[in-house]
């Protein structure tokens, strides 16, 4: 795979406080990358120097093979764009809203007519293209937002917090037309606080900590890294103290009595053979054993221990 | 090394101008403020017409008294025209860039491939034609309702002054609509720029003619010893006067349906000499008797929507 983003050695400066301050990232084409990170971390202005909103202090940027500084229309014209908090003209329907977009895309009355038509099919947003954006409920908005990167067929589709605010069923909606264009080939850079649903949708994420990506990978590899185990096992047994019985077991990395009987195995390959075998070897009753997957919570609140979550944004 | 940005910063320029044109023209807010100059203009120059037809046959121009003729109460259609387009400019510009960070419809806007150049032009090139649209159906309409109720049509050189008129209240106009735009690129909160353009425009509507005078006195006090003191502190009131927009309209207004007006300034009775008091100036030379207020007007113009430029290319769009 090609990279599609590259940033190396990015800074941002706001007078003397780094928003964001050296950043290195790659992004290669097709995948679904998260950004993570409290408010402040610097996911939204890394997000507006890919978009070329910003000028960096420092480093290179490159999207698609482009500078977004030097070559900002080229650039904007592959990249979508959904910010936090969509905002469209009210007053305006949702087609006249995409109409708007289409031609400062640059797009031809019949080729706009055609796509925005398509575009709000695809979203299931076909039947209120007439009606006014002022009635729209937040997950209608935000679906209108994708149609906008439908509308201009991008290659890098950028989506900041886009299912904040969303009911479970409209958050499922979008996820799943995520996926959809993703497995067509769209890039997709997501930030979101939403982690349960970062873990679902993100093939990698990077978490941002005060203005520097302090850990980037796929979830999995993350795990391993903060909690010290890819696997996390549910125990509950009975006249067995795992304290003894795991000691010096090969692949376990630690153990958490959660209360009496059940404990919480850290481990690094699944072991539940091997701990069923010691603990029925050593007299006691296996009442269950369940495979717990780290979730990206855990990683980010061990990440970000002790850290206030309260810096400005 | 710094090298060029890429493409026409005003791609999407049209685009934008005819987007923000045809929200103004159907917007409430426009309407509004479009209802109550019609009313006073027809007003205005009903009353005028009136009085007007007492002097048909006397006077040479009487299209052109039709803006200028005042009957108490109603003021003249000038002076109505000069105190409530900056509020039609104002009610046009003072939401034009925080209205978009407020709508949160900026930065979406601003990644299509466009620049912010085409952005805040495309804004104010927007409100100029609302504003030429406006004024130019108003300047019909008068004319109109002249011929309808004079009987007359207006003759060659009252078409020529009407026009320049017409143009030197787009002009103001554009210079009140710079005005907004600039505090609306300046001031986060579209309530505050409105007030902010408000304030300006009752400073120089209302409270700078009265401090002219107060600031000229204190600059430059009279000697009673010395008359030509007393010149240099008109000169130097009229020079305080002139920052206001408003003096520069009226001033502007005054020479081109005025065709008697022959200076806008202090004369002395030699200057005078020779001259035939009461006659018509020349269209070409009532132009060119405004040409200063006219080129001072256009200047003020351009130097407010460079600071809306400067102020909107500074700032971080992060909404």
């Amino acid at each position: 795979m090609s990279p599609v983003i590259e940033a190396r050695g990015l800074i941002k400066r706001y007078g003397r406080s780094p928003a964001v301050d050296g950043i290195d990232l790659t992004i290669e084409k097709g995948e679904v990358f998260g950004l993570l990170g409290p408010n402040g971390s610097g996911k939204t202005t890394t997000i507006l120097l890919l978009l070329g909103l910003t000028e960096p202090t420092a480093g290179s940027i490159r999207v698609l093979g482009l500078d977004p500084l030097r070559q900002p229309l080229t650039v904007k014209r592959q990249v979508g764009y959904l910010p936090d908090q969509i905002g469209f003209y009210d007053h305006l329907t949702a087609w006249e809203n995409l109409a708007y977009t289409a031609r400062l895309a640059g797009l031809m009355s019949g080729e706009a007519d055609g796509r925005i038509a398509g575009a709000l099919r695809r979203v299931r947003l076909a039947e209120v293209a007439d009606r006014r954006v002022a009635t729209f409920s937040r997950g209608m908005r935000q679906r209108l937002g994708l149609a906008e990167v439908l509308v201009k067929q991008a290659e890098i589709a950028i989506l900041d917090e886009p299912t904040s605010g969303l009911d479970p069923q409209a958050t499922q909606e979008l996820l799943e037309l995520i996926r959809e264009l993703a497995d067509e080939g769209v890039t997709f850079v997501l930030s979101s606080h939403q982690l349960a649903m970062m873990q679902t949708i993100c093939s990698r994420v990077a978490l941002f900590r005060k203005g520097q990506v302090g850990l980037i990978g796929r979830v999995e590899d993350l795990t391993a890294s903060i909690l010290g185990g890819a696997y996390k096992l549910e125990v509950e047994t009975e006249k067995a103290d795992l304290v003894n019985i795991l000691a010096g077991a090969p692949h376990i990395s630690g153990l958490t009595a959660l209360k009496t009987g059940h404990w919480l195995v850290d481990a690094d390959a699944d072991v539940r053979a091997d701990i069923a075998c010691r603990v029925v070897g050593a007299g006691g009753a296996l009442h269950s054993m369940a495979i717990r997957q780290a979730t990206l919570d855990e990683v980010y609140v061990r990440f970000f221990e002790g850290e206030s979550h309260d810096v400005a944004a | 090394m710094m090298s060029r940005r890429e493409g026409s910063p005003f791609a999407g320029l049209s685009t934008i101008a005819l987007k923000e044109a045809a929200d103004h023209m159907n917007s409430i807010r426009i309407h509004l403020v479009m209802v109550l100059v019609l009313l006073t203009a027809i007003g205005s120059v009903y009353a005028a017409i009136g009085q007007i037809k007492a002097t048909i046959g006397e006077d040479q121009f009487l299209f052109l008294r039709l803006f200028t003729t005042a009957q108490q109460p109603l003021p003249s259609f000038v002076f109505f025209l000069g105190f409530l387009v900056p509020l039609v400019a104002i009610a046009l510009g003072f939401d034009a860039i925080n209205g978009e960070y407020n709508r949160r419809t900026l930065s979406r806007i601003l990644s299509q491939p466009i620049y912010r150049d085409a952005l805040l032009t495309g804004k104010f090139l927007g409100g100029l034609l609302v504003i030429a649209i406006c004024l130019l159906a108003l300047w019909l309409l008068v004319t109109g309702l002249g011929m309808l109720l004079l009987g007359l049509p207006p003759s060659g050189e009252e078409i020529a002054r009407g026009l320049a008129f017409l143009f030197a209240s787009f002009v103001y106009a554009g210079v009140w609509l710079a005005v907004a735009m600039a505090f609306s690129t300046i001031v986060k909160s579209p309530a505050t720029s409105a007030l902010c353009a408000l304030t300006a425009w009752l400073l120089f509507t209302v409270f700078w003619p009265m401090l002219a005078p107060l600031i000229a006195g204190a600059v430059a006090p009279i000697d009673p010893l010395d008359p030509m003191t007393a010149v240099h502190q008109i000169d130097i009131q009229q020079a305080i006067a002139r920052i206001s927009p408003n003096t520069l309209y009226g001033e502007t207004t005054l020479a081109l349906l005025n065709p008697a007006t022959r200076s806008l300034g202090l004369l002395f009775t030699d200057q005078l000499s020779g001259a035939l008091m009461g006659a018509p100036l020349p269209f070409s030379l009532s132009v060119a008797l405004i040409w200063p207020q006219l080129a001072g007007m256009i200047a003020a113009l351009l130097v407010l929507f460079t600071i809306a430029y400067v102020s909107f290319q500074r700032q971080e769009i992060r909404a």
